[in-house]
């Protein structure tokens, strides 16, 4: 019994490590600043960080699978730049949502076709796709563009009052990074899919040799990682209201930070997307702290990212180590 | 079959595929913009696109170099860009100091004076990177942590350093000395394309002179019989990360020095990217291995000649990146290609000597 106990904890330590490290940094930002304390303030992290989530539960799948996927910043900041224009032009936000949808994925598809015909490695390819689709961006237009679309200003103004909190509200699109983790929970766990993902990481070529479609569910992945990062450029075009190539940069390493914080080995075939949630929260609290405090500056958050990344990672390889010796 | 055998051996050299993008994009140019070759005289030096090239893509030439020697052992570094962004960021404080949380006044600003001797301040700046390589090193070498995640973190906290350092200022620099580093012209030539040509001696002379480069190359073809062999792994791999990290921090200073200024958000920014390209470029492969810094200083010139021309053409900057996108997209296929072919005509080997016994492995 104590052995199983061990051994459990050992598998979910880091898991286990990353929400206790999240309470303690919420506990002490609600104890520092009473404003943390209102269930608003919880709720807000979802709001502010929602498209954070999205992306890094596609990025969680890749990673599972020993790859890497720099593109989500690019392919997000193309889809707010390419849906703000054809809002503009006047064409149905109904036709514009599919579309990016459609577009995010066919992009990720090439990408993972790429990494998986040619060989090459996924972080060459990928970093190309955040160039390609910035690029594309940028040729769209220039400037940041602003949204005025009926729909999209619904959307992004109407808040849900939530039960039992008293005068707590989110948004509508706060609500598809919770949804998306759902969906992301089934294919990792009660899926074929997810299974072949983690035998993948595991050991790429016994996968092979086990018949399972590596081919296949490599491009899949990343098809996927694709298709969440026009999700959360639509999430992120809702809540600015504006499109702009310069729209989140630099948010691929927030995204891998918050992978590898969840528990995530960059090595592929252990992790889950339960963890990535915790990692982002993580992450959302440092910047709501600091942005209670008002007197620390926004590069604190960098600096803190980089620096709890280091401490998760030797989390990481002290519990490989203890695991490989029991 | 002679001829066959050569064409293939020209084929095979690192230079010819960087030298073929090269007489590519010149020829384009001597084609659509004819004035991209004109070179004058001004002021007593040379001016012109081609000395353009030269002077603005030299510290992405220098972080080609470092980047070489990383990639080489089979490791990358994405830390360049914030390591660039770091040393010019401290620069710029020695320069105009500004600490706490005191914003420079303008008059200290705008004053052609410094608060720190100019040997200090290279000193200063080239240690800093230096200690930021050594970092890398250190956490790849002795934590044996991913190459990609080691700098990785630096590369994210890198940035948020650079801007602790100036106090999140765009510092402009009023200092005259310190132009000379990215502005300067020595015979008619600019100052940086000396400091290019003095490092690439110095790499060139440490890993083809002494056993560094082959230990090099064997740490990034097999790192397990290079341990056997008694080659210490770890400290050739600190000496790469901690070179690069000295190569981006003379990037950093040129850098500053030409745009007269130091912002830790946008100093080097997307050179990771760059530099990676033009180490590619140059035939090194991303796997580890043999390598070449002539070939990589090229990737770098070529990267720098599309940049320009693409200028000279009217493309907007921000608007180039989809180009070289496309350009990298060109280079991946070209090298996976030629190894897919070899590949496809290995296996055609194989299946003629035996011809069903080997597993079947499912393949594209």
């Amino acid at each position: 019994m104590t052995q199983r106990l061990k051994l459990s904890v050992l598998r979910h330590g880091p898991l286990l490590t990353t929400i206790t490290i999240f309470l303690l940094a919420y506990i002490i930002g609600a104890q520092l600043y009473p404003a943390m304390q209102r269930p608003q303030a919880f709720f807000n992290l979802f709001i502010n960080n929602g498209f954070l989530l999205i992306l890094g539960i596609g990025m969680t799948f890749v990673i599972l699978t020993g790859g890497i996927d720099l593109s989500v910043g690019g392919v997000l900041a193309l889809t707010t730049a390419a849906s703000a224009a054809l809002l503009n032009l006047g064409v149905s936000p109904l036709v514009v949502m599919p579309l990016m949808l459609v577009m995010g994925t066919m992009i990720g598809l090439g990408l993972g076709s790429l990494i998986h015909f040619f060989k090459v490695q996924p972080f060459i390819v990928t970093l190309m796709g955040l160039f390609f689709a910035r690029g594309l961006a940028y040729i769209i237009s220039l400037t940041s563009v602003t949204i005025t679309d009926p729909l999209y200003k619904y959307l992004a103004l109407t808040p849900i009052y939530l039960p039992f909190f008293a005068k707590a509200y989110i948004y509508i699109p706060t609500l598809v990074g919770p949804a998306l983790l759902v969906v992301a929970v089934y294919l990792a766990y009660f899926t074929r899919f997810g299974r072949i993902v983690y035998a993948i990481g595991n050991n790429e070529q016994s996968a092979a040799l086990m018949g399972f479609p590596v081919g296949r569910t490599k491009v899949l992945v990343y098809a996927f990682s694709g298709f969440c990062s026009a999700l959360a450029g639509i999430v992120f075009s809702i809540s600015l209201l504006a499109g702009y190539g310069q729209f989140a940069t630099g948010v691929e390493l927030d995204v891998i930070a918050a992978v590898v914080m969840g528990g995530t080995l960059l090595t592929g075939g252990v992790g889950n997307v339960i963890g990535t949630l915790f990692g982002i929260l993580i992450e959302a609290t440092i910047i709501s702290i600091l942005q209670y405090n008002g007197t620390l500056s926004s590069w604190w958050t960098r600096i803190c990212v980089g620096v709890l990344t280091l401490i998760f990672i030797g989390i990481q390889s002290g519990f490989a180590l203890r695991k490989k010796k029991s | 079959m002679n001829n066959r055998i050569s064409f293939s051996r020209i084929r095979e050299s690192r230079l010819f595929w960087v030298l073929t993008a090269w007489a590519v994009i010149l020829g384009f140019n001597a084609l659509f913009v004819p004035e991209f070759f004109r070179i004058g005289i001004q002021d007593g030096h040379l001016y012109g696109n081609l000395i353009d090239v030269l002077n603005n893509g030299a510290p992405l030439m220098l972080v080609a170099i470092g980047m070489t020697l990383v990639i080489a052992t089979g490791g990358v570094d994405l830390s360049v860009g914030a390591v660039m962004a770091i040393s010019a960021a401290m620069g710029a404080v020695l320069i105009n100091p500004a600490p706490g949380d005191k914003l420079v006044s303008n008059e200290i600003l705008t004053r052609n004076a410094t608060n720190t001797p100019l040997a200090i301040i290279v000193i200063a700046t080239l240690a800093a990177g230096t200690l930021c390589g050594l970092w890398n090193g250190l956490l790849v070498s002795r934590a044996k942590i991913q190459p990609l995640v080691a700098t990785l973190i630096l590369m994210v906290a890198g940035r948020g350093i650079a801007q602790l350092i100036s106090n999140g200022q765009i510092i402009t620099i009023y200092y005259t000395p310190y132009f000379w580093f990215g502005n300067g012209y020595i015979l008619g030539l600019p100052v940086s394309i000396y400091i290019v040509a003095a490092v690439a001696i110095l790499a060139w002379v440490g890993v083809r002179k002494t056993p560094i480069g082959l230990f090099i190359e064997a740490v990034g073809l097999n790192p397990k019989a290079t341990y056997y062999s008694g080659i210490s792994a770890k400290n050739i791999q600190l000496l790469a990360y901690t070179f690069s990290g000295f190569c981006s921090a003379l990037a950093g200073l040129i850098l500053s020095s030409y745009v007269h200024s130091a912002d830790g958000n946008n100093n080097g920014l997307n050179y990771e990217l760059d530099a990676i390209l033009a180490v590619v470029m140059g035939g090194t492969m991303l796997s580890g291995g043999r390598f070449s810094l002539l070939a990589s200083v090229l990737g770098a010139i070529v990267i720098w000649t599309f940049t320009l021309s693409m200028y000279a053409l009217g493309v907007p900057a921000n608007a180039l990146l989809a180009g070289r996108a496309v350009l990298v997209l060109l280079v991946i296929l070209l090298y996976s290609d030629r190894r897919l072919i070899k590949r496809r005509s290995k296996n055609n080997q194989a299946a003629v000597q035996s011809q069903d016994e080997k597993p079947s492995l499912p393949h594209p």
